[in-house]
């Protein structure tokens, strides 16, 4: 059982073994309203740590999904690309945009717990 | 400079509405319900919009107040009923747009609907070009609240009798708590609706009841997916200075009349457009996938050449689907011709369409 970790640019991070589930949380989507559109890494793809890894817009405007940590696209979540309003009615589990094989586990030390990501994700859109 | 409110405000954040500031005035972008669910709303309900922002321009005086409006509007108003409106453009020498408006023929003169962000700078002109012969009063003692969709006809006749029967752009003075509204039958969503001027001690009272008999406030940024959708223009995207009605697609809205005969500011060019053709116009742009091209986004033909820029672009609830507005050179304006956008660096195919994107189906008659 591992614990979930938090970006600054909203991204929640769940570590199974080597391979580091990511996707947007809650209090993200609540900031962008409705999702209309996803684009994910390609499948193969290297991304860097706080490097783009995707793309959300609701109906207003395009935002940038970030990695938290550095590592191979190992699988993409194909249903929130064909019906994007699952990121907003199940952002912390089954609508995940993708799978990391994580290259270095001690940058995960840089991200926020719950606790912490709660308190700076209310005092970010205060 | 202060952030303005409208009279609505208190009402907006009681009905827990995300603000935004737009023109100087704190707006509603959605309430709770969302964007996409506001949009569907007004197309299958009712929706109301506190458009209070806009400007009331009243325009007071005679037989040469209508001579001096024909100086600068390319409109027949000698021929303009009483109680009846037009969509019209405040130009420039060059007939670039600083304005697009409705102006309405009421009893001693005109009322004219401008754009929130435009309204003091086409005070300004207007003025000048009047040379203060006439009272004009930028009225911000009313409110200026819009009913939307298919239920909203029986929802304010309910209770100001009458409306029922206004035809499309036309108007009447209606008596609301013993006070003097004015409405008119028209909008900007592509649904069936009325906007309604009303002193501002009256305007959350009214809205109340049109939420009380079962239509709900819907956000800027459901009216903004509304009008792109109904292929209606936007200030500031698709109208600016630098383009004229010509190009903008909206020839319909010059009196053909007055066109023959000129004689008001900007008639020059737009004979001259008219004749000549335009070098750019503005069409629709449906992208062929999910892929959402936003203002700015440039439009290449298919040798790769630049020919256009995306004016307005978003998700169509309705259509379920992307839609777009922009402006091409003229050539690769006709239906069906295909274009690529840039999008984050890609190229992604789309067609040059037809506007609206979305049109009523229903017959009037056919709802319950």
């Amino acid at each position: 059982m591992s614990e979930v970790k938090y970006s600054k640019e909203h991204e929640w991070i769940k570590l199974e073994g080597d391979i580091a589930i990511v996707g947007i949380t809650k209090h993200a989507t609540e900031m962008l309203g409705d999702i209309v559109f996803a684009e994910l890494p390609e499948k193969g793809s290297n991304v860097e740590k706080d490097g783009t890894a995707g793309v959300v817009e609701s109906t207003k405007a395009a935002s940038d999904v970030y990695t938290p940590v550095s590592g191979e696209v190992v699988d993409t979540n194909q249903a929130i690309v064909d019906d994007p309003s699952k990121i907003n009615q199940d952002p912390e589990d089954s609508a995940w945009f993708f799978k990391l094989k994580i290259k270095d586990p001690s940058e995960m030390d840089t991200l926020m717990n719950k606790d912490d990501y709660d308190k700076f994700a209310k005092e970010t859109s205060a | 400079m202060e952030i303005k409110k409208t009279s609505l405000y208190q009402l907006h954040q009681d009905s827990k509405a995300k603000f935004v500031e737009f023109a100087g005035y704190q707006m509603p972008i959605q309430y709770s319900d969302g964007i996409v669910e506001e949009h569907k709303f007004t197309r299958n309900h009712s929706g109301i919009f506190d458009v209070s922002h806009m400007g009331q321009l009243f325009l007071y005086g005679d037989e040469k107040l209508i001579e001096d409006l024909e100086k600068i509007f390319p409109l027949n108003l000698k021929d303009l009923k009483l109680n009846h409106s037009k969509y019209s453009f405040l130009m420039n020498d060059e007939a670039g747009i600083y304005d697009d408006l409705i102006i309405t023929k009421i009893e001693q003169g005109f009322l004219i609907i401008l754009n929130a962000a435009c309204k003091e700078n086409d005070f300004k002109i207007l003025s000048k070009l009047l040379n203060n012969k006439y009272k004009m009063v930028l009225d911000e003692k009313r409110s200026l609240i819009a009913i939307q969709g298919p239920k909203s006809v029986k929802i304010l006749n309910d209770f100001i009798n009458g409306v029922k029967d206004l035809s499309f752009m036309s108007g009447n003075w209606f008596l609301f708590k013993e006070q003097k509204i004015y409405i008119t039958r028209s909008g900007y969503t592509g649904e069936d609706g009325f906007e309604i001027s009303l002193p501002n001690d009256q305007a959350e009272k009214f809205t109340k009841k049109l939420i009380e008999k079962g239509a709900k406030l819907i956000g800027l940024g459901a009216r903004d997916t509304l009008r792109l959708e109904a292929g209606l223009c936007l200030y500031g995207h698709e109208l600016d200075k630098d383009k004229t009605p010509v190009e903008a697609n909206l020839k319909w809205a010059i009196s053909k009349e007055r066109i023959s005969k000129g004689n008001f500011i900007g008639s020059n060019k737009i004979y001259k457009q008219l004749n000549d053709g335009v070098s750019k116009i503005r069409v629709g742009v449906k992208p062929e996938g999910k892929i959402i091209a936003r203002e700015k986004t440039k439009i290449f033909n298919q040798s790769d050449l630049h020919i256009g820029e995306i004016t307005s672009g978003t998700f169509g609830p309705s259509v379920n689907g992307p839609v777009a507005m922009g402006y091409v050179e003229n050539e690769f304006s006709k239906k069906d011709t295909k274009v690529f956008l840039e999008v984050r660096g890609k190229k992604y195919p789309a067609n040059i369409c037809g506007l609206p994107f979305y049109k009523k189906s229903y017959v009037k008659g056919a709802n319950k």
